[in-house]
């Protein structure tokens, strides 16, 4: 019966808030976390009689933006009001960019698994956030904090080229790196500062056209993103395959239950009255400041994975990882500048490091071991002074307490030990203690090996050289 | 003659001699709105207090030979859409019957800085919109002409404390001709400046890419000293223009020989009264006699500009008034049960029929489907008309029409045809759409006495041209001396 073979078309609406030192409109800083009602004027909550004035950094970020996703800049642009009654919204409108965005017909480039893929960026415009509904403060009523009111905020759409909630991942992970790597968003999730409304619609394999969209919002994290898009998917494949219709709306996607639920249908949808706001002047842009924004755009993620390919050899796949934070690669290339085995470097950060980093929920930026320490402490592995298995518990002790590898070494005394005259010792004790994996060894059981190498280690309480053991231990036995 | 009988720069110059004191000519004031303004019922709130306390201060730098400003120690009072930290400010609206900013407007702040005794807040059309100040939810302010007439509106106090003497100037707000006219109505000069020249900071908006703050006062010396006072760059007004302070009272002198006046036909049409068409040819002769040359010409699109001037304010005021939503600050109904009960229940119970009716019109415009047809279209309109104004402006210095088709009205008479009120405003909403200064000042009186007014437009940002020009006629003739007899 199930035949026919789907596709799902998804396309994003991100929005980001600006790291501008302060609001769009007025000069209020746009700090996170202050006490309620504390970081807003007159001008953000609308009084009577006040009027916004555009903060030129909302401009040139924005921009940046656009010059680092391949877009067009509008030279000639003008902001709209989006008319609508929400007591987050103390104007009742917010200030937009509806027919002429700031930037247009962009793109990124995303790596999948079956190789690189071109997504479109629709456009990026400006606009201001909302504040915040409280609704547990008191009971049966609802307090705002307008706090977050007037932060700028960028957003991002996507054309509807993405194909699967992998990719759409991809794409979220790409925009975020080049947000942070151009350092106009700090981009925390937690905290709001990166938000996305994600579009879905099915269509069988091969059908060119697109079916009935539905969008999403409420999503906080680039796993509800995909979670979101793949219940959506599944709901609108089951709706076709039941000979029903998909019916474009408006869905609230709750993340803790798995499920969306209708918020608004097509014809319930606002009808924003947008027009020209009036109190604001248009934004025009030289190509003078286009150009001078261009030359302060760093390095960007793309160009630097390619670079860490060709330079430091790593494979694709590392060098991508570490290419998406900003704080990753910027260790990365501390260490390697250091003379730091590349290849050695990626391994402990995408290993052990991050590991601790998932483990503890920290981003990148929270690694306090110092590159010159990271040198150092590879550089005791490779002397053979400690063993992978000594180094796995100074990383762990670094990464916690920050301390130099010596430190740590002489502290917990964990120098690996290469002499022979001590290793002699221990090999003899082993070889005499387990004599049947040595008859073991003698008729061709060459795992037996490992095992008493793996005894003398224990015996060492992990501090000798395994390889010296290895070549001791085989020694002995070849000539029994 | 009476203290309160000066004008501004007549009482400037008693102060500066030392003739009179700030306290005198602010108690002077204070007793005569005492005594007459439950007559004329012009002012809503009063700051007689904060006045008296100014004015010892400037009395205070007199005596101690201090530079002052030119109009300090020199009473005046503020239309109730501009902001005055600690003082409520109303708009005449029940909704913000209890609203108190906590901030000046620019111009309150400079007024401020002058040392200029503020005696209160003046009544008007509930959120400027009307043309006879009976919209206001509080009070029907009197012409002080006639206690049965209208004084125009919106600034229809502002309009009725000068012509009253109650204040020796005042400030009003101008969105389609809400100084212009009611300054017409009762016989005194109102100056509406060119769109960015005062900044709007602290103006509660009705319509942002119209309204304008601007003088009204006895005589035209006058409005020429409190726009040098109150105009210039504002920071917090992306729409305020970056130009040099500059003097509008010392060229006010020097001759008009020479002077093309340019008549726009259009505007002297059917509706016009005889009395006020009158009153405007024997004007042009004043003007000839002067050496200034005047010429009649066409400015076609002006028929359209009242329709479009209705939809764009009403727009911009669609969206500039759904902030007052009960949610922070004013009128919040006690009647309801959810969200959107509590915003509609706060804004029909909050606003008066007028507002109302110009919310519907400005949503309606702006509504998807008929964006088009209605907000878009008037935008073309303006964009005709800026030009047409340019064309003008190319041959003549100055444009010359009536303020009003006709003189103030009795209460009431517009009331029930909205229509009707909205073309009191035909002579005026032109030049708010295009953007360029205009005054009117007193050229005549009815055979009921009651003052006629004559509008002269000028370029953007030439003032100095469109002042002189009226001085000029004011100096030829004795209109501007005219009071009533209140």
């Amino acid at each position: 019966m199930n035949q026919i073979k789907y596709e799902t078309v998804i396309g994003l609406e991100v929005h980001s808030e600006l790291s501008t030192k302060t609001k769009a409109f007025c000069s209020c800083t746009t700090e996170f976390g202050g006490e309620v009602n504390t970081h807003c004027c007159p001008v953000c909550t609308g009084m009577p009689g006040t009027l916004p004035v555009l903060n030129k950094k909302v401009v040139e970020y924005a921009i940046k933006m656009g010059l680092a996703t391949n877009c067009a800049i509008t030279k000639s642009g003008k902001q709209d009001r989006k008319n609508y009654f929400y007591p987050d919204l103390p104007k009742a409108y917010q200030i937009s960019q509806f027919d002429l965005p700031l930037c247009t017909q962009g793109h990124v480039i995303i790596h999948t698994p079956e190789g690189k893929k071109r997504i479109g960026i629709t456009r990026i415009h400006i606009e201001e956030d909302a504040g915040k509904l409280l609704h547990d403060v008191l009971p049966e009523k609802s307090l705002v904090d307008y706090n977050r009111c007037g932060v700028p905020l960028i957003e991002i759409v996507s054309e509807p080229d993405l194909r699967s909630a992998d990719e759409a991942k991809l794409f979220l992970e790409e925009l975020k790196s080049i947000l942070e790597c151009l350092e106009v968003s700090d981009c925390k999730m937690q905290e709001g500062s990166l938000r996305c409304d994600v579009n879905v619609s099915v269509r069988p394999v091969g059908q060119v056209e697109f079916n009935t969209r539905t969008e999403m919002k409420n999503i906080n994290s680039f796993s509800a993103a995909c979670r979101a898009i793949e219940y959506e998917a599944q709901r609108q494949i089951r709706i076709r395959e039941e000979g029903g219709t998909v019916v474009q709306q408006t869905l609230r996607w709750n993340d803790e239950k798995g499920e969306s639920v209708t918020m608004r249908s097509k014809e319930e949808a606002h009808d924003y009255r947008y027009f020209p706001e009036p109190d604001l002047v248009p934004i025009v842009v030289s190509d003078e400041q286009i150009k001078a924004i261009r030359n302060t755009i760093p390095e960007l993620p793309s160009a630097k994975r390619e670079r860490y390919m060709s330079d430091y050899g790593l494979g694709e796949y590392e060098a991508g990882l570490i290419c998406l934070s900003k704080d990753m690669s910027r260790f990365f290339e501390g260490c390697a500048a250091l003379g730091a085995n590349p290849k050695s470097v990626s391994n402990w950060l995408l290993g052990d490091i991050s590991r601790m980093l998932n483990e503890k929920n920290l981003q990148a930026g929270d690694i306090h071991i110092k590159p010159e320490d990271m040198a150092a402490f590879l550089k005791l592995i490779e002397s053979g002074v400690i063993s992978n298995t000594a180094g796995k518990k100074v990383m762990e002790e670094m990464f916690e307490t920050g301390k130099t590898p010596q430190v740590i070494v002489k502290e917990q005394g964990l120098e690996q030990v290469s002499d022979t005259s001590v290793l002699d010792g221990i090999v003899k004790e082993v070889i005499a203690a387990n004599p049947k994996s040595v008859e073991d060894y003698k008729r061709g059981k060459t795992n037996a090996l490992g095992y008493l190498v793996g005894q003398a280690m224990r015996a060492s309480k992990g501090k000798a050289n395994p390889q010296m053991l290895g070549g001791m231990i085989q020694e002995i036995l070849s000539g029994m | 003659m009476e203290l309160y009988q000066l004008s501004a720069h007549e009482a400037a110059g008693l102060l500066k001699k030392k003739a009179v004191s700030s306290q005198e000519l602010t108690d002077a004031l204070i007793s005569r709105i005492e005594h007459v303004d439950a007559t004329v019922e012009s002012f809503l709130t009063t700051t007689f207090e904060d006045a008296v306390a100014t004015a010892r201060a400037v009395d205070k730098k007199i005596a101690a030979k201090e530079d002052i400003s030119p109009l300090a120690g020199v009473p005046m009072a503020i239309k109730d859409n501009i902001c005055t930290k600690g003082v409520r400010t109303t708009c005449a609206s029940k909704m913000l019957e209890n609203f108190v900013p906590v901030y000046d407007a620019f111009v309150t702040k400079r007024l401020k800085e002058a040392d200029v005794p503020i005696l209160g807040k003046l009544n008007m059309d509930e959120f400027a919109m009307g043309s006879s100040t009976e919209t206001s939810y509080f009070k029907k302010t009197k012409n002080p002409y006639d206690a049965g007439k209208v004084p125009g509106g919106s600034s229809g106090g502002s309009a009725a404390a000068v012509s009253a003497n109650l204040a020796f100037y005042t400030l009003g707000s101008d969105t389609g001709g809400s100084i212009r006219q009611p300054a017409s109505f009762c016989g005194v000069v109102g100056l509406k400046p060119t769109y960015g020249l005062v900044s709007r900071f602290g103006l509660v908006a009705f319509a942002s890419s119209l309204d304008q703050i601007g003088p009204l006062a006895k005589d035209v010396t006058d409005a020429a000293m409190v726009l040098s006072m109150i105009a210039g760059h504002d920071a917090m007004d992306s729409t305020s223009v970056q130009l040099p302070a500059q003097d509008y009272v010392s060229g006010l002198g020097a001759d008009i020989k020479g002077l093309k006046i340019g008549i726009p036909s259009d505007y002297m049409g059917e509706g016009t009264a005889p009395e006020v068409k009158t009153a405007i040819l024997d004007a042009v002769k004043v003007y000839e006699g002067l050496g200034a040359s005047v010429e009649y010409f066409a400015m076609s699109a002006s028929k359209y500009a009242l329709p479009a001037y209705y939809i764009i304010s009403s727009a911009e005021a669609s969206s500039n008034l759904a902030r007052y939503d009960g949610v922070k600050y004013g009128y919040r109904s006690e009647h309801y049960g959810n969200l959107l009960e509590m915003y509609q229940n706060t804004r029909s119970e909050g606003f008066g029929e007028e507002v109302k009716r110009r919310i519907m019109v400005g949503t309606y415009a702006l509504s998807s489907g008929y964006y088009d047809a209605y907000y878009k279209k008037a935008q073309q309109v303006r964009t005709i008309i800026r030009r047409d104004f340019e064309a003008a402006f190319g041959k003549y210095s100055v444009i010359l029409t009536p303020t009003s088709p006709t003189t103030a009205f009795r209460f009431g008479t517009h009331m029930s045809n909205p229509l009707q009120m909205y073309l009191a405003d035909i002579c005026t909403v032109s030049v708010n759409i295009a953007g360029v200064p205009a005054v009117s000042l007193p050229c005549g009186f009815d055979s009921d006495g009651m003052p006629i007014g004559m509008q002269l437009i000028g370029q953007s940002f030439d003032e100095a041209t469109l002042l002189r020009t009226a001085y000029a006629f004011e100096q030829s003739t004795l209109f501007a001396q005219a009071r009533p007899s209140i």
